[in-house]
């Protein structure tokens, strides 16, 4: 029998549907007849969707110019992994002035 | 970098365009850029939560990965394989800031102890509606900066980023069983938070166990 205390710890297993069969049988038994854990359980779901669904915000225009120029003389010289270059390129993002 | 010189609309794959930015097709990167700064932006912010640090990891994780372009095999998808990259970047970031202690991601504290929940409340089926899309933003984010790093950190990679457990485990050099610990309590921290906004109106926050 799955206890409360059970079902909380196979929770996210649970919700990313990666239990066994017979403890998924368990746990769907279990909230539908204890209202507490369905609640915890729908809730950590959506949870879950309200980040998901969340698109990521474009970037500040200066940090995506920023990017693009540190690319940009990264490939003007050459693929090698110069990572004292890679450093200095990057190691400046408070300074828009250089970043170009 | 001058994203309109290439030919590479939305419908050319990832594979390609690596396989074309590996030729020497400059603009090819400048696509892949284009296509991801913004999820490796989110991500190393929620991770540094520091903008600096954020566009900092931005650039680096770019720059070696267009260095290290030779070295993806292309087994994995060249989103997972970049986000290893950022994440790393993420990580030395966070350990440099000596001032949060709770800065390592090793440490094995509180991963044994019972997951929380202790306030019961039904949410109404899209709480996300009653807020605008700044708003909501701001809510999901100081919901997540609220948590430890070693909680946001797994929470950032596998619910934000929607890794595997498998691939987060591997971006972070922690176990299966350490991602899986930290991830419910992670998503039981923020429901927690998220149901003192979200609740459905007019309901009482009950007692739990």
């Amino acid at each position: 029998m799955v206890t409360c205390k059970d079902f909380l710890k196979e929770l996210s297993d649970f919700l990313d549907e990666s239990t066994d069969p017979s403890m998924r049988v368990e746990l769907e038994s279990h909230i539908s007849r204890c209202p507490n854990c369905w609640v915890i359980f729908d809730t950590t779901k959506k949870t879950i969707q309200v980040y998901k669904g969340m698109e990521a915000k474009e970037l500040p225009t200066e940090v995506h110019s920023r990017l693009m120029a540190a690319l940009e003389r990264k490939i003007s010289t050459g693929t090698c992994s110069n990572s004292a270059a890679a450093s200095a390129e990057s190691g400046s993002t408070t300074d828009p002035q250089t970043k170009h | 970098m001058d994203s309109t010189t290439t030919a590479a609309g939305a419908g050319t794959t990832d594979l390609e365009l690596v396989e074309r930015a590996r030729q020497g097709d400059t603009a090819a990167f400048g696509e892949l850029a284009s296509r991801y700064e913004r999820r490796v932006y989110r991500m190393a912010k929620n991770i540094t939560q520091n903008d600096e640090d954020a566009e900092d990891v931005l650039q680096e994780a770019f720059l070696k990965a267009y260095s290290h372009l030779g070295s993806f095999q292309g087994q994995s998808k060249f989103y997972t394989w970049l986000v290893r990259i950022a994440v790393n970047e993420a990580l030395m970031k966070l350990r440099k800031r000596k001032t949060d202690r709770t800065v390592s991601l090793d440490e094995s504290i509180e991963t044994d102890e019972d997951p929380i929940a202790r306030e019961i409340a039904v949410w109404d089926d899209t709480p996300e509606l009653r807020f605008g899309q700044q708003e909501l933003r701001n809510i999901l984010d100081d919901a997540i900066q609220s948590l430890k790093p070693i909680y946001r950190t797994v929470f950032t990679l596998r619910d934000v980023e929607e890794l595997s457990t498998e691939e987060t485990a591997e971006a972070l050099g922690l176990s299966i069983a350490a991602v899986k610990s930290r991830l419910l309590r992670a998503r039981l921290e923020l429901r927690e938070k998220l149901t003192r906004i979200f609740k459905r109106k007019g309901d009482q926050i009950l007692g739990y166990m």
